[in-house]
């Protein structure tokens, strides 16, 4: 089996000492967790966590079974880069006169779909979105202009083939699910979705 | 002393009343059927111990002498009555005193729930005198904890502790309780126990179809053998369990903590599972064509060299936790589900069996296994007792009605291996932690859980000497256990790896005793020390035989070696007679 990056969304409840919960899921099989997202979803009260991992599916398909177990989670999906649509941010401080001396300001941003967040005197923060090959792109590019700080945000992904978690919450909601409740509508393609 | 399981009822708090977070705490308990408590008290709890002064006919505390044994006691009695186990432990190192036996109830499902106090929340993250931040503490071995900082708090939390510890895969749960939470005051109306939340699913929906799958497999078997573990208890499905093994005819093997959930002498009962477990089941787990594990995890201990185990079969696995399904061992077919639920729907599909010939391969090898080993160990000719012969003695003595307590080693795998169950929850041992220490607190809670049935526990030198000082909560309580110390004079499972994979380099395994009787006495409990065949039999009675507790020191062979086993790295089919 070969290692790939994973994207894993959990559905959570909002509660303290979750994310302790889960982190611990990786660092005792130490794991590196590459990139972790966690903010509120579409529905009141429920988090919804982004974690991407390099690693064989057969690890992450246990991983993930193992963060629904806890018992604030309510759902888990796990997806490959080609499943998923996904976006980083990342920010760019650079000098304003060097850049606005040397560079085509307007070209570049442009060439790199960014934009200007903040231009003071002394520094310009640009701001862009994108994979990561796209903004690694605009380091070397605002490198030789004295490229003084640069942040990237942790990834967050949208899954193609979902049909939104507002279904499944409503049967999570049920104090009695009854054996007519369809919760996996992959039943009998285990190797692409599990459920508890 | 014991009390008679109590039937005293507080009528229901329907009227609002205003109490302090720790008389919420106490009739929460009340109202979830709890009728013993293990506990120790400290600063950072003694608002719940003072308002168990006024419960003291309603609630049976137990005051250990360490909250080890506390814990201990509580998966004691746990594991015995089927209900679950409550401890009382202060903050800061009272709490952290519970770490190993909440890792040890994580790993072997126990249903749990600890109360810590802690200091006060003004005070939380300060370094305050006895704080720890036992949350994340515990969080890698709890199946949930929970930090209580308002007393209106309380009733939910406690409600769900008890839902999440017993429901679906039981497991312990730890709920902290800050000291102000104790002590304010709040309205307190009618207690309502939780069956519901929303981002919890106890028990995945069963799916007919796997079972159907599962049926057809097993139809079709000409080999099929069963694995059962602690789920069949767990679930409450003994009965079940029995119907579907009596009908497909299928040979059935357990794994240690599944012991006794069928009777040691059923026919289709081929023996026990893993390391030191039996031969045949050990090599027929390559050579059959279905296997079904129910209620078990495929624990290392139980399957050696993964790729190498039962690669020929087809795998059936019926199990409550999604989690563990195509967790070590593949499945192909997975029967999500409580087997109380499953299995009587896969007894319904299946054909009636006898498999004669397949059972028979079961007995061919049991017969190699008693003429290299068990012959030799439970009916020796030398002149030293060994610890078999010990516990086919208790045998003929407790019929197999007794609740066999074993501690961690030589004398716990020979044990599970010899000693004789009629009844589920007989065998209660530290499986998945090994914990040392286990047995005396276990046995302790056992017997509370379990007044009406006589518990023995078995223990090593080393074991013993790592809660010993649980012999005063037998003193101070009354409680009647039978403690078999089985006395090699060494810690024996590292003596036997030293001897078998380190050329006999014996690091540090020449552990030294007390005199154990001395001891005893000491604490007023009775004992005695034999080391001769002549008289283990009657002392053996007389220790059975004695109102109340009793010590009982059997000096046995200094270097004997467990066997059957399979070695570290090994597959299963290569197991070792010798």
């Amino acid at each position: 089996m070969t290692r790939q990056e994973y994207n894993i969304t959990a559905y959570t409840e909002n509660q303290i000492g979750l994310l302790n919960r889960i982190a611990i899921i990786f660092s005792r099989r130490k794991i590196n967790i590459e990139s972790l997202n966690t903010s509120p979803s579409e529905i009141e009260g429920i988090h919804r966590f982004n974690i991407v991992i390099h690693e064989t599916e057969d690890v992450v398909r246990k991983i993930a079974k193992q963060i629904e177990k806890q018992v604030e989670v309510l759902k888990v999906y796990f997806n490959t880069n080609q499943e998923v649509i996904w976006q980083e941010m990342a920010l760019y401080k650079v000098p304003t006169d060097v850049i606005a001396e040397k560079a085509s300001v307007e070209r570049l941003l442009r060439e790199h779909g960014a934009r200007a967040v903040v231009i003071r005197k002394d520094y310009t923060v640009f701001e862009t979105t994108g994979h990561r090959e796209e903004t690694d792109t605009l380091i070397k590019v605002l490198q030789p202009y004295g490229l003084i700080e640069f942040v990237r945000s942790a990834r967050i992904a949208i899954i193609k083939h979902s049909d939104g978690f507002n279904r499944k919450l409503r049967e999570f909601e049920r104090t009695e699910p009854g054996s007519e409740v369809v919760e996996n509508e992959f039943l009998n393609n285990r190797d692409e979705v599990f459920s508890m | 002393m014991l009390t008679q399981e109590k039937t005293t009822q507080l009528a229901p708090e329907t009227a609002l009343q205003t109490m302090s977070g720790a008389e919420m705490t106490l009739r929460a308990l009340l109202a979830e059927g709890v009728d013993t408590v293990f506990g120790y008290p400290g600063g950072a709890i003694i608002p719940i111990y003072d308002a168990l002064y006024d419960f003291q006919q309603e609630l049976n505390h137990v005051l250990v002498r360490h909250e080890q044994g506390g814990i201990h006691a509580a998966q004691g009695y746990a594991r015995a009555s089927g209900k679950v186990g409550v401890v009382f432990a202060t903050s800061g190192p009272g709490a952290t005193n519970l770490v190993t036996g909440l890792a040890d109830a994580q790993i072997d499902s126990t249903p749990l729930v600890c109360i810590t106090g802690q200091v006060f929340a003004h005070l939380l993250g300060t370094d305050a005198f006895q704080e720890t931040d036992i949350i994340n503490i515990t969080t890698p071995v709890t199946k949930w904890n929970f930090q209580v900082t308002e007393a209106s708090q309380l009733p939910e939390a406690l409600a769900k502790a008890f839902y999440i510890a017993r429901s679906g895969r039981p497991g312990p749960v730890l709920i902290d309780i800050t000291k102000n939470a104790q002590l304010q005051k709040h309205d307190f109306a009618e207690y309502k126990p939780c069956n519901h939340i929303r981002s919890y699913r106890p028990a995945p929906i069963v799916r007919p179809e796997y079972v159907a799958q599962a049926a057809e497999l097993i139809n079709q078997a000409r080999r099929p053998f069963v694995l059962w573990g602690q789920g069949v208890t767990l679930g409450k499905a003994e009965a079940e369990f029995r119907a579907f093994v009596e009908k497909s005819g299928i040979p059935a093997a357990w794994t240690i903590l599944g012991a006794g959930a069928l009777p040691t002498e059923h026919p289709l009962n081929v023996g026990m599972l893993g390391m030191h477990g039996n031969y045949g089941p050990n090599v027929l787990t390559n050579e059959c064509d279905v296997l079904i594990a129910i209620g078990m995890r495929f624990d290392d201990r139980v399957t050696g060299r993964l790729d190498k185990y039962a690669k020929q079969a087809q795998v059936i696995h019926l199990d409550i936790d999604p989690t563990e399904i195509d967790k070590n061992v593949a499945a192909t077919v997975p029967v999500w589900g409580d087997c109380k639920e499953t299995l009587p729907m896969l007894t319904e599909l299946i054909e009636a069996k006898t498999h004669p010939e397949w059972r028979q391969r079961f007995e061919q090898y049991q017969a190699e296994e008693v003429a290299a080993v068990i012959q030799d160990e439970l009916f020796p000719t030398s002149d030293e007792l060994t610890m078999g012969e010990v516990i086919q003695q208790l045998n003929e003595l407790t019929h197999g009605e007794a609740i066999v307590v074993t501690d961690v080693g030589q004398h716990q795998m020979v044990a599970c291996r010899y000693a004789k169950f009629n009844h589920a929850r007989s065998n209660i041992t530290s499986g998945g932690l090994g914990t040392m220490g286990f047995a005396l607190p276990a046995a302790i809670g056992a017997k509370f859980g379990r007044p009406d049935r006589p518990v023995v526990a078995i223990i090593g030198d080393g074991g013993i000497q790592m809660t010993i000082q649980e012999l005063g909560t037998i003193m101070q309580t009354g409680v009647e256990v039978k403690i078999i110390i089985l006395n090699n004079q060494f810690l024996g499972m590292v003596r036997q790896w030293q001897e078998l994979f380190h050329e006999r380099r014996y690091s540090f395994v020449n552990i030294a005793s007390p005199d154990y009787v001395t001891v005893a006495s000491g604490y007023s409990i009775a004992g005695k020390r034999v080391s001769e065949r002549g008289e283990l039999k009657s002392s053996l009675q007389e220790m059975l035989q004695h109102p109340g507790s009793f010590l009982l020191e059997v000096m046995v062979t200094r270097e004997n070696n467990i066997f059957p086993m399979v070695p570290q790295g090994c597959s299963v089919s290569e197991i070792r007679l010798r």
